[in-house]
């Protein structure tokens, strides 16, 4: 079964605006979907709709065979949905390495009289869950910055951080808002390779937006472009470079109709 | 951190607490009757401050509940410890409700029950409260503080009205009461450095990203809620049977009043902070009493003006939030690292 995340027919409102209009949305395990459109297409919306923060209108959202249509974002972070905010959400006033080990919590399996009293599987949950913590500093290169509060790390920095603190849920799936946002082409080209390995080594799938063309382009294997929250193409990154409905939606359209062509006129 | 490191610490602070014990044991036999109620006022407030601080500080959830729950500790505690004898001489415009009426236990067994009554009434009251966040949680957790006060008047054959419960034996003594504050302390410690503290302040940091994480708000909360209130009530009994006497009127919304002024001079989020707050607030209020005497300083004639106190109080309160805005402590605890590291500082040698 590597069919990880399928979204059929998925609507969401706002009062009278359909932010999503009917998107269908498939990811399997150890691709790369890119999930594209301009401004304020429904991308993120997505994202959350798919991830429980907000209810879907209509449509159903199946992860791994089983619908979690509706289900609170805990119990779906906890099924192995893991995401990024496109506006960087850390604990703030906390250490970069807290700041990891709280997506761990989940996975804990003694009760707050053993936390008090130090008994049971007490000692052995916390070193693991702290090792594993290292772990993924280690593979961000955060390792140095472990203790530093993660308020004063430099934007790229939050920017990995975040990711290391989503991989700590140990997800199948993983949803990353704008990752590359901010960062220059050399980090982004780092950034691009380190994606491609994750998604090679853990074989997890990985659904992404953003809007460095060149960079979704490179580590996608699917895109699918929406425009005002309806979804207008599926493909590879060959076939939509070169889909007339993507270009006029980025670019917009001459009086017939037709994409404008930049390149000639 | 190595492990030298923490067995070091480890002895440090159970040498510090037997150091306490030791103080305590002096204090008991040599210190007159003022001196160990205000060792014993600060001892229930470091408890009270330290569990209030849990909610507010740690978690950032904005209560207004623990006069409530004193009062639930308090008169739990009261009704089991009061003698049949007594109760049927206190009650006398409704008599009491009958298994209570006949029961007497020991008490820290009543004590216990304190506890786990108030922790029990904390639990089923976390399900309304937690649907709501910031000034309307204040606004609700108010509230309760109020229904409970309604419910002390009215329940006459359970709580004796606004005639209050009075002739307590008088059981809390330096022990219990220091007893009950190291073990508070201890366990509160405990819990917010384990991975239940860092979900607590994730929720407080940012709710939606501790969602996305898995963690479920609601039942963290519920447990910090719940923990919070046991020792809460457990506190509540204490100061019962310290001051004897118990009437609703006792548990107004002042009193969160004041605990919520130590944690926030203190530093919200930091238990050493409302440690040091609570030792601050209960022994200065008492130390400032000097300036309503009259006294003579070089020559000077002062007559002393009553409420003197409470002007400089204020004051003092008044500095402390302009010159240092996060509290004594900010969020920072106290650590034997960093306490070494500073007199390393201090002593280069």
């Amino acid at each position: 079964m590597d069919l990880l995340l399928d979204v059929r027919c998925l609507s969401v409102s706002f009062g009278g605006v359909r932010a999503v209009n009917s998107l269908d949305l498939e990811i399997r395990k150890g691709e790369i979907v890119g999930l594209i459109g301009p401004n304020g297409a429904g991308k993120t919306t997505a994202f959350n709709a798919v991830t429980g923060r907000i209810r879907p209108s209509s449509g159903a959202i199946f992860f791994c065979g089983a619908e979690i249509t509706g289900w609170p974002s805990p119990r779906i972070a906890r099924n192995g949905i893991a995401r990024t905010f496109q506006n960087i959400k850390l604990y703030e006033d906390l250490s970069v390495i807290e700041n990891v080990m709280i997506a761990a919590h989940s996975s804990i399996s003694y009760s707050f009289l053993e936390a008090i009293f130090g008994f049971g599987r007490f000692s052995a949950d916390e070193s693991r869950i702290r090792s594993r913590a290292e772990e993924l500093l280690k593979l961000m290169n955060l390792k140095e910055l472990a203790f530093e509060r993660a308020s004063s790390l430099p934007y790229g920095s939050q920017r990995k951080l975040e990711i290391a603190r989503a991989l700590a849920l140990e997800p199948k799936l993983l949803l990353l808002d704008e990752p590359v946002a901010g960062m220059n082409p050399t980090e982004t080209r780092e950034f691009g390779g380190f994606l491609l390995r994750l998604r090679d080594n853990l074989s997890i799938g990985v659904g992404l937006i953003d809007h460095d063309m060149s960079f979704v382009m490179e580590v996608c294997d699917k895109i699918r472009v929406i425009d005002h929250g309806i979804p207008i193409a599926w493909g590879t990154p060959f076939e939509i470079r070169n889909d007339n409905k993507v270009i006029a939606a980025y670019l917009g359209t001459d009086f017939g109709g037709q994409p404008v062509d930049y390149a000639t006129n | 951190m190595n492990k030298t490191k923490v067995s070091r610490d480890k002895s440090l602070t159970i040498f510090s607490v037997l150091l306490l014990l030791a103080f305590i044991f002096y204090a008991e036999r040599n210190f007159n009757h003022y001196t160990i109620r205000i060792l014993e006022n600060i001892a229930i407030f470091i408890t009270l401050a330290v569990s209030y601080n849990l909610i507010n500080g740690i978690m950032g959830q904005f209560s207004l509940a623990p006069n409530a729950f004193l009062a639930i500790g308090a008169y739990t505690s009261a009704i089991f410890t009061l003698s049949p004898e007594e109760k049927l001489r206190s009650f006398i415009i409704e008599p009491m409700i009958w298994p209570l009426s006949v029961l007497s236990l020991p008490f820290a067994v009543s004590l216990l029950l304190a506890g786990l009554v108030t922790a029990l009434v904390a639990f089923f009251m976390a399900a309304p409260v937690f649907r709501v966040r910031g000034d309307y949680l204040a606004i609700v957790t108010l509230g309760f503080g109020e229904v409970i006060q309604v419910l002390a008047n009215n329940l006459i054959s359970l709580t004796n009205g606004s005639l209050g419960l009075k002739g307590l034996h008088p059981y809390t003594n330096l022990w219990w009461a220091w007893g009950v504050c190291i073990f508070t302390i201890f366990c509160t410690v405990r819990l917010i450095n384990s991975s239940y503290g860092r979900a607590m302040k994730a929720v407080r940091e940012d709710e939606i990203a501790a969602e996305a994480m898995g963690i479920n708000a609601f039942r963290v909360k519920t447990l910090a809620f719940t923990f919070s209130a046991f020792f809460q009530g457990v506190a509540g009994g204490l100061l019962a049977h310290l001051i004897t006497t118990i009437s609703p009127s006792l548990f107004t919304f002042m009193f969160t009043f004041n605990l919520l002024i130590i944690i926030v001079i203190g530093g919200l989020g930091s238990t050493t902070g409302s440690v040091i707050a609570a030792i601050l607030i209960t022994w200065g209020g008492e130390a400032l009493r000097v300036f309503e005497e009259p006294s003579n300083f070089l020559g000077f004639n002062y007559k002393g003006v009553p409420g003197m106190r409470m002007v400089l109080f204020s004051l003092i309160l008044i500095l402390v939030m302009l010159f240092a805005r996060s509290g004594i402590m900010g969020r920072a605890e106290f650590s034997w690292e960093s306490l070494f590291r500073w007199f390393r500082r201090k002593l280069p040698c």
